[in-house]
């Protein structure tokens, strides 16, 4: 790894020189990284599949589109976003110009994550890009052939002196971490977010931290089970439950679990056919250690499985897997388990299966499947969670209009669409004040006196849009 | 258990009540707040008077003028502030509904500064209660009569069990940071700011924090100097220049330097009179400590205007610095005292350049009747905020974001910012279990076709702005599901 203090010290510079600052730059720099994105279709799809075997649909959709998507979206609105904001003004700025103004922080770290390498790279870089900020990228490296593959086609799409791939591991990221950034994005665990933020508070840098959690989905009321399996399955098993937004584990009643079973049963059947291990669409474990330590929970839980089981160390297989009888006491229910392992546990009714979820951290995403409206609302305003899907998973993060982040232990800050610009931005409050209306402005000079001070009160009172004094 | 332990206790138990969270309970206990300061005034002024020496006239004016104002616009918003924010769509979720719901985050931790003790610390709680959070608030003991002043007058108004008031010093404040809360609002230095921070991140706690700095001022040669000086004074020496962002030194061309010197002299006597030490409506230094501090920082500049001082009432004259260098004491550290610095430059370039080679303040200051000048400076530096031709008053505008940037803060609050930094704004996507025919194409098996249809709808955005297009998309959508579902099928 090359001397971070000089690479960053490269970036501040360019930084300072404010060639990020125009529109017209932030705009090539942004359709740099879209032709990046569509000249290397193939190539990144060869890396994913080598770091995750991730099958080309789920490449295409959940890696390749939604930053292309993401980008555009960016693209499209970067001049509104970069417009001065004009608010409202009280009676004694009528004259004033009163505007908030986004400017960038400076440079930004941005750590990705190794289950979607390119996305949780990518996604915060186009907000970063939008926002004129300068960026060093350390990609995971974990996910090696997205690492490489962004080492290359990084510096061949944008501007060398503005935007950096470093690689590196455990060692590396910290010693960067000893260095001041202006923001740190971060994607990953919580154990390594708390010394993120601990580097930070050195520097007194603000964070974003995109954590995780145990994703609880619930089950209860009258229900179309087929199609509520279908979403289920669909959104536990992509990228082999590697999401962290994946629903980690069910809760329904005895009698729901029954219904269930068959409908999960029938549509891992009609996604993956009989034998999932050779089926293309379905993915591997990225590392040896990820997959032991995923067998490791599975062989001491108390639960049955029910469905799959089935593994394969040489290929990194976990077949999709669904356990009964498993209590908050077993050790799957200890930690986010972010494999294609499901436990249910059944509770009785869904006020016990609310208490449960609310005596736990607050998860990045919660979900509940229902064809009652009355119980999803009652989960919704009875639990707290980063975000929320109703009858449905994962696709609440693919709209770039819904802020994507966690709260409490799943993380703070948010972005995706306009969210990341603003997480890349300060916002400045600006008021230009005219040289006239000295007689109104003087009532706030002392000396001070009753009378002055009424005809103050009385001119903030009257007014309809509030303001504090003067 | 600590006194600490069991206040964070109580009001997570509080919170966990749900009490907090009707619209209802939270406007019944803001309008019970802004009881508190029009029914106390007298005490509020005399402790006020006893702190910082602030006049009777000053106190409103600068801190409960200020908090009224924004109780007012909290009870009145709240309904809007706390609705669900509908977002547009994507056309595979034209039919679902899809916004953002801001929730309370739990129980908050204010801690408080001690030169405007009311403001600064209870304006976050405005923010911490609209958002229907519990609020543990940490007064500073600096300010010592008005945080018993809180201690004794809030629980009277507002849930105490709900909003605790916990006095005390530094390791009261150390034992309540080890505690877990939901997020920790600070206002005073960047030292402690740093500690706060440091605490906050065992937890994972997000934090606010509303920093200082040197905030500099600006002068251009042409403008209306009588005016700007005027402002400037005021700016400077309200509360003896405890204010963190009064202007904390000036920048100008030597040519004008007597000139600002002279009209700054007239202002202070308008003002203060001929002798400040005996006007009412002149405040004092919070505690020798800071004052000895002050004082020090002088040591090395030429004094212009004032320098008188008396250490037993810690009371320092509003004060001059000519020709002062980069290097002297006084351009070291945030002033925070009536001390006004004054070093020349040649030019708005060589002021920029200054200004940018040091951390970003919480305030920027330009005076100038050329409006290109004060775009070249808003364009080429960062600060939390940025004032033209005044001093102090873009804290009073609801609708801007109050906050510092770098080493002068993290996060803003006011208004409608207050309500939502202390909230979490939840993405929310509520669909139903009907038309899943259009869902069918994401499932695997994964085919070549589905793969074209998914591309389009579940990512392509869509902003969808009126009613008929709406109709219309929605037409689309049922047609192009049930020509899928026969394609698949």
């Amino acid at each position: 790894m090359e001397c971070q203090g000089e690479v960053i010290a490269g970036l501040r510079a360019a930084f300072h020189t404010g060639v990020t600052i125009p529109l017209e730059f932030r705009l090539t720099e942004l359709k740099g990284l879209l032709a990046l994105m569509e000249e290397n279709e193939a190539q990144i799809l060869d890396a994913l599949h080598r770091d995750l075997r991730k099958p080309k649909f789920e490449a295409a959709i959940s890696e390749i589109e939604i930053v292309r998507n993401d980008i555009c979206f960016a693209i499209n609105n970067l001049k509104t976003w970069m417009l001065p904001e004009y608010v409202g003004t009280n009676l004694a700025t009528k004259f004033d110009d009163c505007f908030i103004q986004r400017q960038p922080f400076g440079v930004v770290l941005i750590i990705g994550a190794w289950n979607y390498p390119l996305q949780l790279i990518l996604l915060p870089l186009v907000g970063a890009i939008a926002a004129g900020n300068c960026a060093l990228l350390k990609p995971s490296e974990i996910s090696q052939a997205t690492e490489a593959l962004l080492a290359e086609l990084i510096p061949k799409y944008l501007s060398k002196e503005c935007y950096v791939v470093t690689c590196g591991g455990a060692e590396d990221t910290r010693r960067l971490l000893e260095n001041r950034f202006d923001h740190i994005f971060y994607t990953g665990s919580q154990a390594v977010a708390r010394k993120i933020l601990l580097a930070a508070a050195v520097h007194l840098t603000p964070v974003t931290l995109e954590l995780g959690g145990k994703t609880p989905c619930l089950i209860y009321g009258r229900i179309d089970m087929k199609t509520a399996a279908k979403r289920l399955v669909w959104a536990k098993y992509f990228n082999a439950g590697q999401s962290c937004v994946a629903p980690d584990y069910i809760l329904c009643t005895k009698e729901t679990q029954d219904a269930l079973l068959p409908a999960i049963r029938e549509a891992l059947e009609a996604f993956y056919g009989p034998d999932p291990q050779k089926c293309p669409d379905v993915g591997r474990i990225v590392t040896d250690k990820h997959w032991n330590h995923l067998m490791d929970l599975l062989g001491k839980s108390k639960g049955n499985v029910t469905i799959g089981g089935e593994s394969t160390q040489e290929e990194k297989y976990i077949a999709p897997t669904v356990l009964v009888d498993v209590d908050e006491t077993d050790i799957l229910m200890q930690e986010e388990i972010f494999g294609p392992i499901l436990p249910i546990l059944t509770v009785e009714t869904l006020e016990e299966a609310i208490t449960f979820v609310n005596a736990r951290e607050k998860p990045l995403a919660l979900y509940v499947f229902s064809d009652e409206p009355q119980v999803v609302t009652t989960v919704l305003e009875s639990t707290n969670s980063g975000g929320f899907c109703a009858n449905d998973g994962i696709l609440h993060m693919t709209l770039p209009t819904l802020p994507f982040g966690g709260v409490g232990a799943s993380g703070m800050g948010c972005y995706h669409g306009r969210y990341t610009f603003e997480t890349f931005s300060h916002k400045r409050a600006c008021l230009l004040r005219s040289w006239g209306l000295e007689r109104i402005g003087a009532l706030r000079y002392p000396p001070y006196s009753d009378t002055r001070l009424s005809w103050l009160r009385w001119a903030t009172t009257t007014k309809k849009s509030s303001c504090s004094i003067m | 258990m600590s006194k600490q332990q069991l206040a964070v206790e109580r009001a997570r138990r509080a919170f966990r009540t749900g009490r907090s969270k009707p619209l209802e309970y939270r406007i019944q206990q803001l309008k019970n707040l802004e009881r508190l300061f029009v029914e106390r005034k007298k005490e509020i002024a005399g402790a006020l008077k006893k702190d910082l020496n602030k006049s009777e006239h000053g106190t409103p004016l600068y801190e409960t003028l200020g908090l009224e104002g924004e109780i007012q616009l909290a009870v009145r918003k709240l309904k809007e502030w706390a609705a669900p924010r509908p977002v547009s769509k994507n056309l595979l979720t034209l039919s679902d509904e899809v916004y953002i719901k801001p929730e309370p985050l739990g129980v908050v931790l204010i801690i408080g500064a001690w030169n405007y003790p009311w403001a600064v610390t209870i304006q976050p709680l405005i923010g911490a209660i609209a958002a229907g959070n519990a609020a543990v608030i940490k007064p500073s003991e600096v300010s010592a009569h008005t945080a018993k002043l809180m201690e004794d007058l809030l629980p009277l108004y507002v849930d105490k069990e709900l909003y605790p008031v916990v006095t005390g010093g530094v390791p009261e404040t150390q034992e309540l940071l080890k505690q877990r809360f939901d997020h920790v609002f600070y206002t005073g230095n960047c030292a402690v700011g740093k500690i706060v921070m440091e605490a906050a991140s065992h937890h994972l706690t997000p934090v606010t924090l509303e920093l200082g700095g040197k905030s500099p001022c600006y002068i251009d040669k042409n403008c209306n100097l009588t005016i700007a000086c005027r402002r400037i004074a005021w700016g400077k020496y309200t509360n003896c220049g405890q204010t963190c962002i009064a202007p904390d030194y000036i920048l100008c061309d030597p040519s004008i330097q007597d000139r600002v010197i002279q009209e700054i002299t007239k202002s202070v006597q308008e003002f203060y009179t001929e002798n400040p030490k005996t006007c009412p409506d002149y405040g004092r230094i919070i505690n020798q400590r800071h004052f000895k501090r002050i004082m020090a920082m002088a040591e090395d500049s030429t004094v212009a205007m004032g320098g008188d001082n008396d250490e037993a009432e810690c009371y320092i004259a509003p004060t001059v610095l000519r020709d002062v260098k980069p290097e002297a004491k006084v351009m070291q550290e945030e002033i925070f005292g009536p001390l006004l610095p004054i070093l020349t430059v040649d030019s708005v370039d060589s002021a920029i350049e200054f200004i940018n080679d040091r951390e970003k303040p919480l305030a920027l200051y330009v005076f100038s009747s050329d409006n290109k000048l004060i775009k070249r400076v808003v364009d080429e530096t960062s600060s939390g905020g940025f004032l033209a031709n005044d001093c102090l008053v873009h804290f009073s505008v609801n609708d801007l974001p109050f906050g510092g940037v770098g080493n002068s803060g993290i996060g803003a609050y006011h208004g409608k910012f207050s309500f939502d930094q202390l909230s979490h704004l939840r993405g929310c996507l509520i669909k139903q279990l009907k038309m899943e025919g259009v869902n069918n194409m994401r499932y695997p098996p994964h085919t070549a076709d589905k793969l074209g249809w998914a591309r389009f709808f579940i990512l392509k955005h869509v902003p969808v702005v009126r009613t008929f297009k709406l109709a219309a998309l929605a037409m689309l959508v049922v047609i192009a599901a049930a020509i899928i579902q026969r394609i698949l099928d």
